[in-house]
């Protein structure tokens, strides 16, 4: 039904900005899920990690928050190219 | 307040909330234009000619920053971005060019119309913001080393206490356990980078001069210090790391010849490790003061339809803006820190010894 809908705007005449735009806001919510699940991951499997050695809770929050930083930045790449996708 | 409970803080901050949310209703005689959201953003989030600080009432309150271009035919011109009078007026032959090739950007307006880009070295609102934590740091950092040489043995108190903590712990944290034992050659460049990333994040979140800049948050800026990791880890590289980028030698043969596929990609990767810090840190930076923007232009928006869902927008507009900067707070080290990692890390990786290498220095 989607691909209905695109193609009747294609029909009508939409212009190329229009597809950039909702391709830009598709990616980026796309980004935003990949994001979510990758973090959610690395939360939950540190808190295991604290409650399986509790002693170590310095040395794995460290952990936590450097690959928490990496994931992020990967989903800020996706980010990246919607809004190059907006604007070019 | 003479309560003695312990939250007496956060009452008074949330009443505080609601007593300035009431000043929308003030400004609606006037018929004015409406507002467009998405130039007050880009008006804050990218560079200008001029320091904007304030509106009081109708003028404008800005700081002006000269502008230093040298057009191909004429040569030098130096002049206050006040003389264009916010994009209306033309100088000499030069304006703020309103095309959108070079929106808002000081162009030459040649003898037939058309538009000219001069070569631009105008001490614009980001290059200001650069000065002003440049001299912020070597005056921070010279005075702690002037410190640290007329008492050695003194322990330090206060802002320097805080400051040796924070280069005592990217040294031993970061740096010594990624590079191993010539590390003192890459320290200096590291720390550097460590408190430049910090000091410019720092001075980004603050919202009014001298902060308020959003430098990171600036493609060229993060550029140039992902160009300078990109020659600390290529120039100065062992043997080994050359080797096993451009032979590859654990591959098996027929990646390498004819079509070398191996070589080519471990060069891609040589290119993509900076391109990947520069990209993470300036989405991270650009990102966090764009959302605190949002919810400010969230309030206008609210506003323009009905002053009374302005206000009442305007509540929780603020208390997203102020948890969203506290997030950003936490951001802002996290991502000095992990530059500062992931610059250490390569360094490290490219002057690895493999246990041949070692053996051999070991047999001579």
């Amino acid at each position: 039904m989607l691909t209905t809908i695109i193609l009747q705007a294609v029909t009508a005449g939409a212009s190329l900005a229009a597809f950039a735009k909702l391709g830009a806001a598709l990616g980026a919510g796309i980004a935003a899920i990949g994001a979510g699940i990758g973090i959610g991951k690395i939360g939950g499997s540190a808190v295991e990690a604290i409650a399986r050695q509790p002693e170590s809770v310095n040395d794995i929050r460290t952990t936590m928050i450097i690959a928490a930083a990496l994931v992020e930045g990967v989903a800020l790449f996706a980010i990246i190219v919607a809004v190059l996708a907006i604007v070019m | 307040m003479m309560c003695k409970n312990k939250h007496r803080g956060w009452k008074l901050v949330f009443l505080l909330m609601f007593l300035f949310t009431q000043q929308s209703f003030a400004s609606q005689q006037v018929e004015k234009e409406p507002f467009n959201a998405g130039e007050f953003l880009i008006g804050h989030i990218s560079d200008s000619y001029s320091w904007h600080i304030t509106n009081i009432g109708k003028t404008d309150i800005s700081i002006p920053l000269p502008i230093i271009i040298k057009s191909k035919e004429r040569g030098l011109f130096v002049f206050f971005s006040t003389k264009f009078e916010h994009g209306k007026a033309i100088y000499q032959g030069f304006g703020l060019s309103k095309s959108t090739k070079y929106k808002g950007k000081v162009v030459e307006y040649l003898r037939n119309g058309e538009e000219y880009r001069p070569l631009d070295f105008s001490i614009t609102k980001n290059v200001f913001s650069l000065l002003i934590s440049a001299v912020l740091l070597c005056f921070t950092f010279l005075s702690l080393a002037k410190f640290y040489k007329r008492t050695p043995m003194k322990a330090p108190k206060g802002f320097q206490g805080a400051m040796e903590y924070l280069v005592i712990f990217i040294q031993d944290e970061v740096i010594k356990p990624s590079i191993g034992k010539d590390y003192l050659r890459y320290s200096p460049y590291l720390l550097t980078l460590f408190f430049f990333i910090l000091l410019n994040n720092i001075l980004g979140i603050i919202p009014i001069f001298p902060g308020g800049a959003n430098l990171t948050g600036n493609l060229a800026v993060t550029m140039v210090l992902a160009i300078c990791t990109f020659i600390a880890v290529n120039l100065f590289a062992n043997k080994d790391y050359w080797k096993e980028i451009l032979l590859v030698p654990s591959a098996p043969t027929w990646l390498k010849i004819p079509i070398p596929m191996m070589p080519a990609l471990e060069l891609v990767g040589v290119f993509t490790k900076p391109l990947a810090l520069m990209i993470r840190l300036f989405a991270n930076m650009l990102a966090g003061h764009m959302i605190a923007m949002v919810f400010m232009a969230l309030i206008f928006v609210f506003g323009s339809i009905s002053p009374l869902l302005g206000t009442g927008v305007s509540v929780f507009s603020i208390f997203f803006a102020i948890f969203m900067n506290v997030l950003e707070l936490l951001i802002i080290f996290i991502q000095a820190y992990v530059f500062t990692l992931l610059s250490s890390i390569f360094i490290g990786l490219s002057r690895e010894e493999t246990s041949h290498e070692t053996t051999k220095k070991a047999l001579n």
